[in-house]
């Protein structure tokens, strides 16, 4: 594992810990991809597999106070926010108790209590909000961070340039964060961009960007620790390029023609939970047991999550209309 | 609201009120605002320095400094975006887009965040954001600073849409949209901003729900909003030379529209006629007409009557820029043709 001078003390709990979140968004995935074979889950559904280390490396570092806004493939964002697995899974089937009612789906997954501003579905789209989110605590010195999650799709889009400009251009206190899977869709990077080292544009804009391992959940952690107290410090943007994969298709409709078996399988090899137990095994820093009690612990709130979601209940239609506006006018 | 004053106060104001440009009443709207709640501001291109593509806001940056008179870059999509984000984390921003042209290169932020947040997200969140924008066709300005879009944008959920015609209602709505926890879309028309009349020292917030009848008559309903309000006065002046005795709604709020002051009008006088800047197919005015048909189409004596933009881009000539749009004239030969006069 990477070795930094920002390196988050890795006591034997912290790492299990690290260890115990990335598990817990694998495997709710894997359960989330079985229920939708089953179509428990419909729409389109966007897994996180393999990019685990990204949302556990900086979701963590975050204050209470924080702010998110994340993309379509939030799942493991919301979980790692500390939104309830049941209230997400519910959501995913579409079941009023879910945390958006059910209005939402996969895509949208949004929790004020706990400041997650969704769930955006338009490529790029979330930026300009993160930075109205910085901006407003700019105007009222709050010295809260935003982190902007989005993928390398979005810096095609005219939203990130006019997103990255403003935030430099007034000083707002927004973390951005690229989730570089080298695809958008299944469209190669390199097809899409004349310059694919992503945060050297960043670097444009006169932002403070560094481009991490988003494989190793510890150099994750690390750049995140630098850069939130970058921000909190300065009160200026941070671009924290993770370079990542996409384990499995973009979304269950995807039968990934763009790319061969033999580059997944060799990402694989550097998937992050492979990846991390194993550096902890070497080091005898967790036991084979400690894992299988964290696997255990995770199957069982996924089940708990599952006979939530079942045992949920369907808005009635006759409400549907409810929240378009505020019911209360005028406050 | 109790800060709203009633009609008939503000028909007895009158009487001390002073002669003000619709601009000057668009920049005091803005003043009060930025002075009542410190959660405000108005952020968009050419807003500060400049003093406003229409000199609006002209002086307002000297008097609240650059963090709350923001100037922006060209990035429609950019700034809106952060006063739905501003907005949702607890401020009260004053977009302004210079036209509603340039209002397109923002759709995506209107349409699919701040329109759609509180509902997906259940409830959690809503985006109290007030957009202005100037909107008409009038000054030579051709096809990309000419159109008339605020249909389109009445018929998206989750927004509401004004479009105040009058000294009072560009002074009054900026408040009363400001207050309203969901997205407000302020059009106002390019045409009027030099118009003047009498403002009340007093004049403050109005409500924005309903419409108003702004000429009484019995023969005919003529249904209009923003630019176009005072051509279709006009008209109802000259048709009274006819004998035909015109009432004329202002809608004021074209989303949500306010049906029960349009049915009653046209249940009185039975025949209806909708003026509109946009173009006609899949326009405002053809909802207006679908609503009367809907509500009162037995009460009808003739068929309903439509005068919108001939579907061209806006030319810049001005002769046909005149021809393109609603006119007095083409608003009164309209309403003959629907009393069988084609005089």
């Amino acid at each position: 594992m990477t070795a930094t001078t920002d390196k988050p003390h890795l006591t034997r709990e912290h790492s299990l810990d690290l260890l115990a979140r990335m598990i817990r968004i694998r495997r709710f995935e894997d359960k989330s991809a079985e229920l939708y074979t089953q179509e428990k889950i419909r729409g389109f559904l966007h897994l996180y597999d393999g990019e685990e280390a990204v949302a556990v490396g900086v979701i963590p570092v975050l204050g209470e106070s924080d702010r998110i806004v994340a993309t379509y493939r939030e799942h493991g964002h919301a979980l790692a926010r500390g939104v309830p697995m049941g209230e997400v899974l519910a959501e995913m089937y579409g079941k009023q108790e879910g945390c958006c009612l059910g209005r939402g789906g996969s895509m949208h997954l949004f929790d004020s209590a706990r400041n997650f501003y969704g769930g955006n579905a338009i490529v790029g789209g979330g930026l300009p909000l993160a930075v109205g989110l910085g901006l407003a605590d700019r105007m009222r010195r709050e010295n809260h961070v935003t982190a902007c999650f989005f993928g390398e799709g979005a810096v095609a889009e005219g939203e990130f340039h006019e997103s990255l400009n403003l935030a430099a251009l007034w000083s707002l206190p927004v973390l951005f964060v690229c989730e570089n899977n080298l695809y958008a869709m299944g469209t190669a990077l390199a097809l899409t961009e004349s310059e694919t080292d992503i945060q050297r544009k960043a670097a444009c804009y006169r932002i403070a960007a560094e481009a991490v391992d988003g494989m190793d959940v510890v150099a994750v952690e690390a750049a995140a620790r630098r850069a939130v107290r970058a921000v909190r410090e300065t009160g200026k943007p941070y671009f924290l390029e993770c370079r990542t994969y996409r384990l499995r298709a973009h979304s269950m409709f995807d039968a990934q023609l763009y790319r061969d078996n033999a580059e997944v399988e060799s990402w694989r090899r550097r998937e992050p939970i492979l990846r991390f137990s194993e550096w902890l095994k070497a080091n005898h820093m967790v036991h084979a047991e400690e894992i299988a009690r964290i696997e255990n612990a995770v199957a069982d709130e996924i089940e708990q999550a599952v006979a939530f979601a079942e045992a949920g209940t369907w808005e009635p239609v006759e409400t549907m209309t409810r929240y378009v506006c505020a019911e209360k006018q005028h406050e | 609201m109790n800060e709203m004053r009633d009609a008939a106060t503000q028909t007895s104001e009158r009487a001390n009120a002073v002669e003000t440009t619709y601009r000057e009443a668009v920049r005091e709207a803005i003043r009060d605002a930025l002075r009542r709640d410190d959660r405000v501001f108005l952020m968009g291109e050419d807003v500060g320095r400049y003093g406003g593509c229409y000199a609006v806001s002209k002086g307002l940056l000297a008097e609240f400094g650059p963090e709350r008179i923001r100037d922006t870059p060209l990035s429609e999509s950019g700034f809106t975006g952060a006063g739905i984000g501003a907005a949702m984390a607890g401020m009260r921003p004053i977009v302004e887009l210079m036209t509603v042209n340039f209002s397109l290169l923002a759709l995506d932020q209107i349409l699919n965040s701040a329109a759609t947040i509180r509902h997906m997200s259940g409830n959690q969140f809503g985006v109290p954001l007030v957009i202005r924008m100037a909107t008409g066709a009038g000054r030579q300005l051709a096809a990309q600073h000419s159109h008339s879009l605020e249909g389109w944008y009445a018929h998206i959920p989750g927004i509401k849409v004004l479009a105040p015609a009058t000294v009072e209602d560009a002074r009054g709505m900026l408040w009363t949209a400001l207050q309203d926890p969901d997205p407000v879309l302020i059009f106002e028309n390019v045409m009027l901003y030099n118009m003047t009349g009498g403002l009340a020292a007093a004049a403050g917030p109005v409500e924005i729900d309903k419409a108003a009848v702004r000429r009484m008559g019995d023969d005919i309903t003529l249904i209009t909003y923003g630019g176009s309000l005072w051509k279709t006065l006009a008209a109802a002046e000259a048709l009274q030379g006819d004998a035909i005795n015109a009432e004329v709604i202002d809608l004021r709020s074209l989303r949500p529209l306010d049906n029960d002051t349009i049915l009653a009008s046209v249940r009185k006088t039975r025949r209806a006629l909708i003026v509109d800047e946009g173009w006609r197919s899949g326009s405002l005015a053809a909802e207006v007409c679908a609503r009367i048909v809907e509500g009162a189409f037995f009460e009808l004596d003739a068929p309903i009557g439509r005068v919108c933009s001939e579907e061209v881009p806006i030319p810049y000539a001005r002769h046909l820029e005149e021809a393109a749009i609603p006119q007095t004239s083409k608003i009164v030969a309209a309403v003959k043709a629907i009393f069988g006069k084609a005089r």
